[in-house]
């Protein structure tokens, strides 16, 4: 018997496509966020917000994941950015090499601002590095507000927690704090924005967050209502 | 099934350093905080290696815990409950510097022959 160490990752393949993409995003000035959510949070929501909020001509795009359907991109299309949606066929997270394909035909250099939705799984996709500048974790209020400890990995590797939905909040048994303690538990000092898709409310700090990252030296366009 | 095929092929690709040897156990370290369920991926491990050549590969799983150094007194500790104040100077101001394992850690190879155990051919 003879033990040959190994010593690599096991998604060694997924993180090289991932980090030739994070130096080419590098290389042309392109933001790329990767938004990761259980089924229902609100992340096509948050993108329908966020495009009308940007101004006609930013250099922005969308690739947006699910197991079946083009209905993502349906919704997202109307806003003129170019979108495209990336169906899985049962595999439940997206990994880097449907990304490079994806964007084979966009040239890189006519963007800014790549917006990624992952597949709804608050599990597998924190696995995969698709070579984004950050993680974004949305949670909505309709689920419970031990999530983080029940799911630590993605609240861990992401960037900003959104939490969504809070026009629900007197409706729901759902304790705010107890779930951004329960963030914070996990990931020390995680940035919290709290939004309603619906009202619009709290969509300013998630446009400011949003322009921050992207190292605005343009004014935000427009304020969400 | 993405991960247990990761370890399959990875095991493939490096057997094929390895003329004459058949694996045995392949191991992987796992982090607690890297978000893979040791069960799930047994599960679908052995029933990728079902009735192939690789059915007598045994996985071995080493779960790795998520440990943080302290940037005060440089105290490094296993973070148990979400509490990743150090214990030693109580400071807040901790960083984490594993956990998030997802890794292949060794292949366990007997050459064909001196073993009668999972060896199903010589060629």
């Amino acid at each position: 018997m003879e033990r040959v160490p190994l010593e690599r990752k096991v998604l060694s393949e997924n993180d090289r496509i991932a980090a030739e993409l994070r130096a080419r995003f590098q290389e042309h000035g392109v933001l790329c966020l990767n938004l990761i959510s259980s089924p229902g949070s609100g992340k096509t929501s948050l993108l329908e917000r966020t495009l009308e909020s940007l101004p006609p001509r930013d250099r922005v795009a969308v690739l947006t994941g699910d197991i079946q359907t083009e209905n993502d991109a349906n919704r997202l299309k109307r806003f003129n950015f170019p979108v495209k949606q990336i169906t899985t066929g049962g595999t439940c997270h997206l990994d880097a090499r449907m990304i490079e394909r994806h964007l084979a035909d966009w040239p890189l250099e006519d963007l800014d601002l790549l917006l990624i939705e992952n597949v709804g799984n608050l599990v597998c996709p924190a696995s995969y590095d698709l070579g984004e500048a950050a993680k974004i974790v949305v949670l909505s209020v309709t689920e419970g507000e031990d999530k983080p400890l029940k799911y630590p990995s993605i609240f861990f590797k992401s960037d900003l927690l959104v939490l969504n939905k809070i026009d629900l909040l007197p409706y729901v048994p759902f304790d705010i704090d107890a779930a951004a303690d329960n963030a914070r538990k996990v990931h020390p000092g995680m940035e919290i924005v709290k939004v309603s898709c619906l009202t619009g409310n709290g969509l300013h700090e998630w446009m400011q967050w949003l322009e921050r990252r992207r190292g605005a030296d343009k004014p935000l366009a427009q304020t969400v209502s | 099934m993405g991960i247990a095929n990761s370890v399959l092929q990875a095991v493939r690709t490096e057997m094929g350093l390895h003329p004459g040897t058949y694996p045995c156990k392949v191991g992987v370290r796992i982090g607690e905080m890297s978000a893979i369920d040791q069960d799930a991926l047994r599960f679908c491990f052995e029933a990728m290696v079902h009735e192939t050549d690789l059915e007598s590969l045994e996985l071995g799983i080493e779960v790795c815990p998520r440990r943080h150094r302290c940037q005060a007194c440089a105290r490094e500790f296993v973070v148990r409950n979400y509490d990743s104040r150090c214990p030693q100077c109580a400071s807040l101001e901790t960083t984490c510097i594993s956990g998030d394992e997802l890794e292949l850690a060794y292949l366990e190879v007997e050459e064909y022959g001196t073993s009668t155990a999972g060896a199903k051919s010589t060629q």
